[in-house]
């Protein structure tokens, strides 16, 4: 299972790296959301993933079994989960606004708050 | 209780004056009200700690280390006073400046719920007590922020946000695998339980590489070498108000985080730690300095000295001694209103003299003398010229480095407060001494009116300015004795 | 937009009642059982996306007690206040109260955590749905 787990997390990370470099707005924002979820299964590692007992206490018995699931890194997993979805809705409707607005996708052509140097030596001016 | 009030108050003001979209007034009074009552319980917690020693509480009631913990200590309070003071001013030149600076309306009924948010998570920050409650209150931070970014809705606001989004997540996402790594090699998240951890030296022996992939987030929140390019290409875009806050406050957020962890919860990390943070420290100084010479943009020149700035206080972190972290306290309350009256005094500018490039304006020293005045004081503080707050905080750090025999890093620290003086008297030069380039021989003037209520952020944060400079001794000791603590278990190299 | 499917037009509202029904047994039956609500809250989401998918998102707000921005405030504002009640006992804050019937301050948290997830993602569905772009908030 930890193998496994940990063959998962590298070829998603290597995935989400790639988008995120891809230079395409979308790509960039799907690749960081795979980073976030590769990121929540490392938390999720810590939580003994091998063992497939509840942490649930049974009726008449007074301590967890000593195989159980740590069930602190799921809840901080959950957390992770929530926050990690309200930057990814954030995100998408945020590239989805500047790609209409611009009528491109292109990362390296965002250049409106730091335009490229006409002058050999002073930077541009910025009208706003 | 008390120790959750600085929290509590602005989330509460923050959805108060988010109820009140279309009651401009109202909405401003709730605002400066809530603002004051984040002042008053800062001050009365600050007053608690200094009188009885450091609070916590563990939130629901849980028992800890389990439960979330806010701890409120003199160096924490100290800081969360400091916030909150910053928080005042700005909301009050907000209010006082409405008329002429946000574009529009919606602009004006986000800004103000969102700059509560800010403050109560970077209130929560200077508190929290554990690792996940921090990378909480951090995406809250990002998120507010982001809100604040977009608030102009033009294209260069959702650019600048999509830059700060994609190099903050990332950095939120490194913290969160070393939070989580952290708890793997260790089984806990609480700052004291994991300090109790430190002392069995096999868990000591697995903490650094999780510790130092923390750091490296921390480090690209706070804006070090070779991670701050998101710093410039974004600040530049914010409303006034925010601009000032969050360029005053939170990279120095996460270097405050850097300092609490290194020299508390972990002290004891290898001495090539502090070695590398030292030399990159030197590097931040000078590519931030050296950044800032180039521009004419007042908010660009500025947005640099932030990254400048940065370095002098992870010098002080990689000193690794009581002093050095006494310095760097001092520095912190410092640079946090010494920047943020500079952006404010450079909002000023742009209401009288109509731009933020120093081609376009000028005069303004005949035609805005009190303008002028603050400004050479923040200036004068930023340069650290005696006696200025900022003279005693690069005293510090700068003699302690030379106590430790650290002469290049000391040296390159007195370099870059000259090429700080030189950005500045740009400023002074072209903003203030030459005449307007529009000014027409005689008749209109090339200036719009101030209304005095307009100074009222600006010189609220001047007094506390002057005050550290004319008498740093009360805050120094208060410091002092807040930082003995750290780097106690390693001691300096 | 593409052309809408008549059986899903047809079928939206009541299967909008009957997703929003299960959010709230969702939302109940977290307080022994799993469930609660952060995953009622998302279903509640997929009921109003599922109408502004199929009708328009101008169905979908009408549909919900109020709109999307003072729902998430109001629940917020309800899950804050919940913690309040311990603390005003002199227990830490957050320390939550059980009456005999099993009501509780935690309810009203997890009916505050409900709403606020309910208010937030439809806020971004509809942005994201909407065409003209109007998508700042």
């Amino acid at each position: 299972m930890e193998l496994m787990l940990a063959i998962t997390i590298s070829i998603t990370v290597a995935a989400g790296v790639l988008l995120v470099l891809s230079g395409e707005l979308f790509r960039l924002v799907i690749g960081l959301a795979m980073l976030g979820s590769t990121v929540n299964l490392v938390v999720f590692m810590t939580a003994r993933p091998a063992s497939l007992t509840p942490p649930v206490i049974a009726p008449g018995v007074a301590t967890l079994p000593a195989d159980a699931v740590n069930a602190l890194p799921q809840a901080l997993v959950l957390t992770a989960i929530v926050i990690g979805f309200a930057l990814l809705c954030f995100s998408l409707v945020l590239a989805a606004w500047l790609a209409r607005r611009q009528r491109h996708a292109d990362v390296d052509r965002l250049r409106t708050t730091e335009p490229a140097a006409s002058d050999a030596v002073k930077p541009p001016i910025l009208e706003d | 209780m008390l120790p959750l009030a600085p929290v509590l108050v602005p989330l509460l003001t923050a959805l108060l004056t988010a109820s009140l979209p279309h009651h401009p007034r109202l909405r401003g009074i709730t605002s400066l009200a809530g603002a004051l009552a984040l002042l008053a319980s800062a001050v009365a917690l600050f007053l608690h700690v200094h009188q009885d020693g450091a609070m916590s509480v563990a939130l629901g009631n849980w028992p800890l280390p389990y439960a979330i913990e806010f701890v409120a200590d003199g160096l924490g309070t100290a800081l969360v006073l400091t916030a909150a003071l910053l928080g005042l001013c700005v909301i009050a030149h907000a209010l006082a400046t409405a008329a002429g600076t946000e574009p529009a309306e919606q602009a004006r009924a986000g800004l103000h719920p969102l700059l509560h948010a800010l403050l109560a998570a970077v209130m929560a920050v200077f508190l929290a007590g554990d690792l996940f409650n921090l990378y909480v209150w951090f995406e809250l931070m990002l998120i507010a922020t982001l809100g604040l970014l977009v608030l102009g809705a033009e294209r260069r606001h959702a650019e600048a946000a999509l830059k700060y989004f994609a190099t903050s997540m990332l950095g939120t996402l490194l913290m969160l695998a070393a939070v989580g790594l952290i708890y793997g090699a260790t089984g806990h998240l609480n700052f004291s339980a994991l300090q109790g951890a430190m002392r069995d030296p096999q868990v000591a022996a697995a903490l650094p590489a999780p510790v130092t992939l923390l750091l490296l987030a921390l480090l690209l929140k706070a804006g070090v070498f070779p991670l701050f390019l998101w710093l410039p290409a974004s600040y530049h875009t914010l409303p006034a108000a925010a601009l000032a806050l969050i360029g005053g406050l939170l990279t120095k957020v996460a270097l405050y985080v850097v300092m609490r962890l290194l020299g508390g919860v972990f002290a004891g990390m290898p001495g090539l730690l502090a070695e590398a943070l030292g030399w990159l420290a030197v590097i931040t100084m000078i590519s931030g300095v050296l950044g800032a010479a180039y521009h004419w943009d007042i908010r660009r020149i500025l947005a640099f000295h932030i990254v400048s700035q940065i370095g002098y206080l992870l010098l002080g972190v990689a000193l690794a001694s009581p002093a050095g972290a006494a310095g760097t306290a001092f520095f912190l309350v410092h640079n946090v209103l010494v920047k943020a009256q500079l952006f404010l005094i450079c909002a000023l500018i742009w209401m009288a003299a109509g731009h933020h490039d120093l081609r376009r304006i000028g005069g303004l020293y005949v035609a805005r003398p009190l303008l002028a005045v603050l400004f050479l004081i923040g200036a004068f503080s930023l340069v650290g010229v005696p006696p200025s707050s900022g003279f005693w905080g690069k005293l510090l750090l700068v003699r302690e480095a030379f106590a430790q025999d650290r002469l290049v890093w000391g040296g390159a620290a007195l370099g870059v407060g000259l090429l700080t003086l030189y950005s500045m008297s740009k400023i002074w030069l072209e903003g203030f001494w030459k005449p307007h380039p529009a000014a027409r021989p005689e008749g209109a003037p090339a200036h719009a009116a101030l209304h005095p209520a307009a100074y009222a952020g600006v010189l609220a944060l001047t007094v506390p300015i002057v005050a550290l400079g004319l008498y740093p001794e009360a805050a120094l000791r208060h410091l002092e004795l807040a930082t003995q603590t750290l780097w106690l278990v390693g001691g300096p190299r | 937009m593409t052309p809408r499917s008549a059986l899903l037009a047809f079928a939206a509202r009541p299967l909008y009642w009957l997703l929003l029904a299960a959010a709230l047994w969702i939302l109940l039956r977290g307080h022994n059982e799993p469930g609660g609500g952060f995953i009622g809250g998302l279903v509640a989401v997929a009921a109003s996306s599922l109408v502004a998918i199929a009708l328009d998102t101008a169905a979908a707000r009408r549909l919900q007690p109020l709109a999307p921005l003072p729902l998430a405030m109001l629940g917020v504002g309800l899950a804050m206040l919940s913690g309040l009640a311990g603390a005003a006992t002199g227990a830490p804050y957050l320390t939550h109260l059980w009456t005999a019937w099993g009501v509780s301050t935690v309810m009203l948290f997890d009916a505050g955590v409900f709403l606020a997830v309910w208010g937030a993602l439809t806020g971004y569905v509809y942005a994201l749905l909407a065409d003209n772009g109007q998508a700042a908030q």
